[in-house]
């Protein structure tokens, strides 16, 4: 591979506060109208700033050019193919950036007098009467922010639960496959994490689930879940696991992840979850916006219900002719609390309410059902030619939305770790699957299509990968030192932690 | 087909062949069948584009928004005018639709916005180290409790009322879960009773948290009152508006060990509050349990220059349990727009707007004091924001106001029981002289007829 510079490479990285020069400045500002009186008459002299922070100088075109500038050394959903597991990377409707702009949603201000806004709590509830329905749980919290915000909450209300029936338990059952942020909510929250360990496809193993609750008789709060599960399989056992958790006196908990599998073919609630959270940036079409801004639902059943995060949104019975109203309930007396403040991530529940309202129950169901065709599709392509053999799927069996190949054979036959593939990945104008996780495949690849995603595409990644492996047999080398094209080569992540530079160094 | 997938007829059945499988429903037969739906949701049936968008305006018509009423209310979230280019930028795909920057080659555009944000906020509130957002304010202050714990080995954290009250239930929401205990410190004259909070941090505790300006407007002395932290070794944690950091002393030189807060004023829309996002700054000492992405900068293997999620043996996703905090998705993208109205006002510009707020608010005091009826409930210099108190139902004044199509404040009551008659209202630089005046002689007429007796 000719290593020649591409332009993009060639330009220098400069940020913002290296093309400031005194002097030099945007925004206009209106005029004070009031009088002008010295900050020392108003506010003490010790209380005041000396030197102002150091900000950039710069006029209004350069701001537009450096961000334009910065803009294109991303990769985006809307650029190409982007099959990160377990992040359903599916389009962003631009409709729903629409109508989250409307003034009467972007400029309500959130302690509006409920009364003055109506339209907006019954959005709200409106997406929490939807979520109730998916999720088949007849209670909804919107107020978590995120996945793990959610999580957070769901184990915040696990030892509401528990408290309120006298009970102190201290331990949380988790998949050793289980997302990251499972573990750390379970610290967070103040409990130990039990790992319970997998069995051939995937599922919790079932001998080792029955002996950890043997084992910790009576201390078991909560066992997390997601199904399916991170392989992209369901779990088959689900019934009798909700029953196992249940007679031990545990809450079962649902990490969302997962939900576009399912959406409309089967629901948490009815598999015997007692809280869920529900990603709206995966299922429900929120754009990522380069690590967020996202939100977290919780969907509840009724013995968990009086313990949900405070205000609630709920709906009034008009009387007297009057249709029925929304309210935020404060009244709530074995609510674990506020997570956060106001009413949770607004914005975004405008754009899943508009998503959901779009494809409605029946797209819903729909858009599962092709999830889970492409991720089948794709997985098929895997299993033929070079990738067949060098990235064997870790479980042969049908997969649901998504399903995780091991990179083994690849590294073990040609020396190219999973890592390598991935970079390579890049040069050919993908966004690789999630690597490395989970951590009991070997040089996992986690590929997660979505419903969104032409044949042509996967046909195309597909042929990429078999591309990347032909190389390799004959130049591994080339996949090795990949990528060429980006704006940058590989970098190097251990001096940024070792000798952390985490903001401009000013002369 | 939906509108938003692409699979037809035929493709389907090419597909299905390939994979070995008649129909779709095959795949699905790993669902048990007791736990598969078997019926349609009961949701109505999907929309075309025009009738979303109708449905959701008509939605959005129900609502009293800051565009058709005079927005004096804040407590937390302001109505400040968002530089056009903001949405301009934070609307492009290659901002918009990317995942969090796990494939650095790809995602130095976002890595360095980061690393910008991070500048920016470490040179608002003059401290070293800087997290690249977190969801909002009360939740950065609980997360700040978290990393406090792990810091000192101490479970008490005393907590002035100054701080927001959603802050406050934060902070006492999460307490439960990681066995904290949280004591509160009052306020007198609209200030943290220094004495009470001297009185209150002992060996035990683990972190002091004040805010200011408080949220009674009030500007507070954090370096006078954080003596007693560093006196018994507690962290000294200072949630902060940062739109009056060009003007007041920031948390950094008061000895602020984290300074943090709700971002939203800085290019975020008001959204009914949410999304917007938190920062979070710290000392040195700190930057291995700050919660958080973090970017840094580094070089690839030709020398140039580039971007990093840096410190990521703290986060999640390769600590697990022993992560110093659970977040993950976060709000990148309104930091992004902090980052752009940032360098939008500049330098100059981000010091003259808190100029401007500090004037246009004392003006609005001034105005609103002389009015019968009403005085005010403190006499601490404010910044942006101050409190008065009405001799007349605050609740009923209120909904006189709202007729004339002015906001003018939130009403105390709803968070402190003892100030009941309590008004707050906050100041932007869309709040003329002219609106000041008019909601002075609105309140003034409406305090009147309440005192009076005239029905509304």
């Amino acid at each position: 591979m000719a290593l020649t510079e591409t332009p993009m490479q060639a330009e220098k990285a400069q940020t913002i506060y290296e093309k400031s020069k005194p002097g030099r400045r945007a925004a206009a500002l209106p005029a004070a109208e009031v009088p002008e009186k010295p900050l020392a008459e108003l506010i003490p002299e010790n209380l005041l700033r000396a030197e102002p922070p150091r900000l950039p100088e710069i006029a209004e075109p350069e701001i537009v050019r450096h961000y334009n500038r910065l803009s294109r050394r991303n990769f985006d959903l809307d650029s190409g193919f982007y099959p990160l597991g377990s992040c359903t990377m599916k389009h962003n409707p631009r409709l729903n950036e629409r109508v989250a702009a409307l003034p009467g949603h972007a400029r309500l201000h959130p302690a509006q007098d409920p009364r003055r806004a109506q339209g907006a709590l019954e959005l709200m509830w409106l997406l929490q009467e939807s979520l109730s329905e998916i999720c088949g749980l007849p209670h909804v919290s919107l107020q978590p922010s995120a996945g793990s915000h959610g999580e957070l909450a769901g184990l915040l209300l696990t030892r509401a639960y528990h408290a309120d029936r006298g009970e102190e338990r201290t331990k949380v059952l988790a998949p050793d496959t289980s997302h990251g942020t499972n573990p750390a909510s379970v610290t967070m929250a103040g409990y130990e994490v039990v790992k319970v360990s997998t069995d051939g496809v995937g599922g919790v193993e079932m001998s080792d689930l029955r002996a950890k609750l043997a084992e910790n008789e009576g201390e078991v709060a909560c066992l997390m879940l997601t199904n399916p599960n991170t392989l992209g399989v369901f779990d088959e056992n689900i019934a009798e696991i909700a029953s196992l958790i249940h007679e031990a006196g545990g809450t079962l908990y649902y990490d969302g992840a997962n939900l576009n599998a399912v959406m409309g073919h089967s629901r948490p609630g009815d598999m015997g979850f007692d809280i869920v959270h529900v990603n709206l940036h995966k299922s429900f079409s929120q754009p990522h916006g380069g690590g967020g801004p996202g939100a977290g639902p919780i969907a509840v059943s009724d013995r968990i219900e009086p313990f949900l995060p405070r205000p609630q949104v709920v709906r009034r019975e008009g009387s007297n002719g009057h249709g029925p109203s929304f309210d935020l309930d404060f009244e709530r007396p074995k609510s674990i609390g506020r997570l956060r403040g106001f009413q949770g991530n607004f914005g975004v529940f405008v754009r899943s309410y508009a998503y959901i309202l779009s494809l409605g129950g029946d797209g819903l169901a729909e858009a599962s059902e092709t999830a889970v065709l492409n991720a089948n599709y794709l997985k098929a392509r895997m299993a033929e030619g070079r990738a067949g053999e060098r990235l064997p799927i870790a479980f042969e069996r049908h997969c649901m939305h998504e399903f995780v190949l091991s990179g083994k054979p690849m590294k073990r036959d040609l020396g190219l770790a999973t890592l390598d593939l991935a970079k390579r990945l890049l040069d050919f104008g993908f966004h690789p699957p999630t690597v490395y996780f989970p951590l009991l495949v070997d040089e996992a690849l986690m590929v997660e299509p979505t419903e969104t995603e032409t044949k042509e595409s996967l046909d195309a990644f597909a042929e990429a990968i078999e591309k990347i492996l032909a190389e390799a047999e004959t130049d591994p080398e080339l996949a090795r030192n990949a990528p060429y094209t980006t704006p940058v080569r590989r970098l190097d992540e251990v001096k940024a932690t070792r000798q952390p530079v985490v903001r401009q160094q000013f002369g | 087909m939906t509108r938003y997938t692409s699979a037809t007829p035929d493709d389907r059945r090419e597909m299905l062949d390939a994979i070995g499988v008649s129909s779709v429903d095959e795949l699905f037969e790993q669902i048990p069948e007791a736990l598969r739906l078997g019926r349609p949701l009961a949701l109505p049936d999907g929309m075309g584009e025009a009738e979303v968008y109708e449905r959701l305006a008509a939605l959005a018509q129900r609502n009293a928004d800051a565009e058709e009423e005079v927005c004096f209310v804040g407590a937390g979230m302001y109505d400040h005018y968002v530089p056009a280019i903001v949405d301009a930028i934070t609307s492009r795909s290659e901002f918009l639709t990317p995942y969090t920057p796990y494939q650095p080659e790809i995602s130095q555009g976002g890595l360095q916005v980061m690393f910008e944000f991070q500048t920016a906020m470490s040179e608002l509130t003059a401290l070293p180290v800087s997290s690249a957002g977190l969801y909002e304010g009360p939740s950065s202050v609980a997360s700040a409790g978290y990393l406090a714990m792990g810091a000192t080995k101490r479970h008490k954290f005393v907590v002035s009322r100054g701080v927001h009250p959603h802050s406050r239930e934060t902070l006492r929401t999460y307490s439960i879960g990681y066995g904290a205990e949280v004591v509160e410190v009052g306020l007198e004259g609209g200030l943290t009773d220094a004495a009470a909070l001297a009185g209150a941090v002992d060996g035990e505790t683990a972190a002091v948290f004040l805010q200011s300006p408080n949220f009674l407007g009030a500007v507070e002395d954090v370096e006078a009152l954080g003596a007693a932290a560093k006196e018994h070794g507690a962290l000294l944690i200072v949630a902060c508006d940062p739109m009056t950091l060009g003007i007041l002393k920031p948390p950094g030189e008061c000895g602020a060990d984290i300074a943090l807060g709700e971002g939203q004023p800085l290019g975020n829309r008001l959204d009914f509050g949410g999304p917007s996002f938190g920062f979070f700054c710290a000392t040195e000492a700190q930057i291995r349990r700050m919660p958080g992405r973090i970017a840094g900068e580094t070089e690839d293997v030709d020398g140039r220059r580039g971007f990093v999620l840096a410190l990521q043996t703290r986060e999640q996703h390769i600590r697990r349990e022993k992560a110093t905090n659970n977040i993950c998705t976060a709000q990148a993208l309104n930091a992004l727009g902090a980052m752009v109205h940032l360098a939008w006002l500049g330098r100059e510009g981000f010091r003259e707007l808190g100029e401007l707020l500090v004037r246009r608010t004392a003006y609005a005091r001034e105005r609103l004091a002389a009015v019968g009826g009403v005085e005010l409930l403190h006499e601490a210099s404010v910044a942006r924001e101050f409190a008065v108190r009405l001799d007349a139902p605050v609740g009923r004044v209120l909904d006189r106001l709202a007729e004339r199509g002015i906001a003018a404040g939130y009403p105390l009551g709803r968070e402190y029981p003892e100030l009941e008659d309590g008004l707050l209202v906050a100041i932007t630089e869309r709040r003329t002289k002219a609106q000041i005046d008019e909601l002075a002689e609105a309140l003034a007429a409406a305090v009147a007829a309440e005192r009076e007796g005239v029905a509304a």
